[in-house]
């Protein structure tokens, strides 16, 4: 019996339905932990008040969410040092997120149900999310206008939301301000500096440059004054407000609302507000700047600098592989030579990441970015431009690092297709590169596209070489704003895995942004299915286009 | 029945070159072969060929598998040129100058010998663009001419009422008979003096065949053709001359009429009437 059920191939066939489904549910297990984990940190929360007593000691009221329970056998607590009764098989222990870090000096605290003597989740409670010291849980007590109290209690909270909106739109000018024009300014003088010293090294300094240059310089300076000025009022008037809370302790906290990101009642909010909360919440993950440490806020630089630098990459590395494949497929005289350079570029897929980032550091970054310092930009020195890690250098070492899937994919491409489409351009009297041109680069450009997906998809996904060669925590600036020349090739920029990294394991608070570390997770993820998605749909269009010759 | 089959086959083929002998003969040289040597690395493929073939007139190669009909034929637009290992020595004169030289221009000389494939090779481009391709690669974009041209060509390859409707559509979607006549007014839409025919029916069933057939019958006012056919019925009904090659050698050449019915050799007498190949 056993014989025949095995001939007859059955187990094979289950075997490897075996192996497909493991792996499909390791994708999909991938996919839902992070989507799950990282999904649900926006949803606010029920937050409780709890009546906690330690043995001992007086009751007191603690203020927070409960994010997170562990149950320990009875044997391994008493082992850790808790005192177990006998009755008792377990121990249930709670993480509550109690925020105001800055009355005592934690977000998160363990506690143990068994200690809670009172769970109540009472109306009114508010969370202020700030732009400093974290979150803050308790209860609202009044508003103030320039100390002046003017409302308290329930009568205060329309007031609250009302007042939060102006601060906040304060709040965008004078960020607006600060980061666009003023950094404009910045940005123009530095010009001038640099531009005053070249001359100066060039022996062309002289009077008319000198008046010249004056007059630029004063130019921005007024506008600097003027703007100054403007900002002096806009702080005036942000500063205006703020809101006395009540902790769980009793203690009573004035916030000023120029600090207030947004203020919510949580346990009074309905469905539908919650659905709008959790979707300002993610907009603003996505297209903010992070704050506090990059454990709040959003990762909008983050998600541009990745997609920038891919793009870049991708932009270096097609012509570079697709010109070494059209010459190793076409022109090189096959034989031993074109096959060691095959082999080196397969090899060449294989060596670590972190290598290429050694060698970017090395090679781009200081012998190659250094000469272009001494060259083009003798000003700037001793700061260097090009000469420190960047955007420029990480997309080169990306592109270095992909450039064997490149090559191969259209080398591939270019081998499939049939010569009778060769003979047939040849024989219509073209040459060999008009029949390049016109024919086969076309109808190999699905598989060109092969290649870019997947070194796409590398190319997102990879953190180690880039921490060597220009990926920064947190970047001042976008590598790309208004600023003459626009696209600046030399600046430090951030990037989404690197980011998951920091915020996950660098972060002061990593408890609090763990969630992040899932939500950043879950958004590269799109990222790269998303920048595959649009190159999948540029080949299947090729594709379709250059559907080649059947057999 | 297989019998009575090639009965009636031979009783057609009698009466074809019948007609064909009536034909007076008396013709201009197109091509003339002298002493053609072909190897492959150490392997001889062609040996010493001498052969001449008129204007405007049709010359089959026939012969078995492996003759070296097909790299006779590549010999004479050069296509030989893309095989590394092929070597190639004696003269190949079109109008009296030797296309084997170093000097020759070979996309100059493709434009004036054009070829058409065994299996249709349409490009993965729209009907107008594929006839307008060796027009394009002369710098040729002129909106008013370019149609004209493939027009023309079109009609030339007799498919023009078949595709005018969908001339911008992907000639993949053509089947395998409008293939090949696409590719044949491909060669055709740069003018050619000579076309190269390469089996051109070999993948195409009998409707096809015929329409290409007459076809063939219809350039040949226009342009010199050689066709390579390892079918003899093929050969008998659309050439003016034939040659039979046998291991890389030509064995015999003469009119169709006369080395069908009058074959000089006996190995061409043995091929002709099914005794051997």
């Amino acid at each position: 019996m056993m014989r025949v059920w095995f001939k007859s191939g059955a187990p094979w066939i289950w075997l490897n339905a075996a192996a497909v489904s493991i792996c499909l549910i390791m994708v999909v297990g991938v996919l839902v932990l992070v989507m799950v984990r990282g999904v649900g940190h926006f949803w606010p929360g029920k937050v409780a008040q709890l009546i906690y007593q330690e043995e001992g000691e007086q009751p007191q009221i603690l203020i927070g969410e409960i994010v997170d329970t562990t149950i320990t056998p009875a044997l391994m607590a008493k082992a850790s040092g808790f005192k177990m009764t006998d009755e008792e098989d377990t121990l249930v222990q709670y993480q509550i997120k109690t925020g105001n870090r800055d009355v005592t000096g934690a977000d998160f605290r363990w506690i143990e149900e068994r200690k809670i003597k009172q769970e109540k989740y009472p109306a009114g409670i508010i969370v202020i999310e700030r732009r400093e010291w974290g979150n803050f849980y308790g209860q609202l007590v009044g508003i103030k206008e320039n100390n002046k109290t003017i409302a308290t209690g329930e009568q205060a909270w329309p007031m609250v939301s009302e007042r939060i909106n102006r601060a906040l739109s304060i709040f965008k000018e004078i960020n607006r301000l600060e980061k666009k024009e003023i950094g404009a300014i910045n940005y123009g003088l530095e010009r001038l500096r640099l531009k005053q010293k070249k001359l100066q090294l060039e022996n062309r300094w002289n009077e008319p440059a000198e008046k010249q240059m004056a007059a630029e310089k004063a130019g921005y300076e007024a506008e600097y004054k003027r703007h100054q000025t403007q900002l002096g009022e806009l702080y005036q008037k942000i500063r205006r407000d703020s809101l006395i809370a009540k902790t769980d302790s009793g203690g009573e906290v004035e916030v000023p609302l120029a600090k207030v990101v947004r203020v919510y009642r949580p346990n009074n909010m309905s469905l539908i507000d919650k659905i709008g909360h959790y979707g300002r919440k993610a907009i603003e993950f996505v297209t903010d700047d992070p704050r506090e440490a990059n454990t709040e806020g959003g990762i909008f630089p983050a998600i541009f600098g990745t997609v920038l630098m891919v793009i870049i990459m991708a932009i270096i590395v097609t012509p570079f592989g697709v010109i070494a494949a059209v010459y190793l497929r076409e022109y090189a005289k096959q034989g031993f030579t074109t096959r060691l350079i095959r082999v080196a570029v397969n090899n060449l897929a294989g060596v670590p990441s972190i290598v290429y980032g050694v060698f970017g550091l090395g090679f781009f970054v200081y012998i190659l970015g250094g000469s272009i310092d001494q060259l083009f930009f003798p000003e700037a020195a001793p700061a260097p431009v090009f000469g420190t890690p960047g955007l420029l250098w990480a997309s080169i070492t990306l592109a270095l690092l992909t450039l064997p899937v490149v090559i191969v994919s259209t080398e591939e491409g270019l081998a499939r297709i049939p010569s009778s489409i060769r003979e047939g351009s040849l024989a219509l009297g073209a040459t060999k590169l008009e029949t390049l041109w016109r024919t086969v680069l076309p109808m190999a450009s699905p598989a060109m596209m092969t290649g870019l997906i997947l070194a796409v998809a590398r190319a997102a996904g990879e953190v180690a070489p880039l921490m060597l060669v220009g990926v920064v925590k947190l970047a001042p600036t976008l590598p790309l704003d208004g600023n003459y020349p626009f696209l600046h090739l030399e600046r430090k920029f951030m990037h989404l895995g690197f980011h998951i990294y920091d915020v996950g394991f660098q972060s002061p608070n990593v408890e609090a942004a763990r969630p992040l570390v899932y939500a950043t997770a879950l958004l590269l993820v799109i990222v790269i299915v998303g920048l595959n998605l649009a190159a999948i749909i540029i080949r299947n269009n090729l594709r379709e286009k250059y559907r080649a010759l059947e057999g | 029945m297989a019998s009575q089959e090639l009965r009636t086959h031979a009783i057609d083929m009698s009466s074809v070159l019948r007609a064909k002998g009536n034909q007076k003969e008396h013709n201009e040289t197109c091509i003339k072969i002298e002493n053609l040597n072909l190897f492959y690395g150490d392997k001889q493929a062609l040996h010493n060929i001498n052969m001449e073939m008129p204007k405007k007139k049709v010359t089959a190669y026939i012969g078995p598998s492996g003759c070296g009909k097909s790299t006779l034929l590549r010999c004479i637009n050069r296509m030989n040129d893309l095989v590394d290992s092929a070597r190639i020595d004696g003269k190949i004169l079109l109008d009296n100058e030797n296309i084997n030289d170093k000097a020759v221009n070979v996309a100059a000389l493709r434009r004036r010998v054009g070829m058409v494939f065994q299996k249709p090779n349409p490009f993965p481009k729209s009907v107008f663009e594929n006839v307008a391709y060796g027009l394009r690669i002369q710098g040729i974009n002129g909106k008013r001419i370019l149609e004209e041209t493939v027009e023309n060509a079109l009609r030339g390859a007799a498919l023009w009422d078949e595709v005018k409707d969908r001339i911008n559509d992907n000639a993949l979607g053509l089947s395998g008979g409008q293939q090949q006549r696409l590719v044949i007014a491909r060669a055709i839409a740069i003018e050619p003096e000579v076309l190269l025919l390469d089996e051109p029916a070999s993948a195409l069933d009998p409707i096809s065949t015929l329409k290409i057939e007459e076809l063939i019958n219809e350039l040949k006012e226009k342009y010199t053709i050689i066709i390579v056919t390892h079918n003899m019925q093929q050969a008998a009904r659309v050439s003016d001359y034939t040659a039979f090659m046998y291991m890389g050698e030509l064995v015999e050449m003469g009119t169709t009429s006369q080395l069908f019915t009058n074959p000089g050799k006996k190995q061409t007498e043995d091929y002709i009437t099914g005794r051997y190949g």
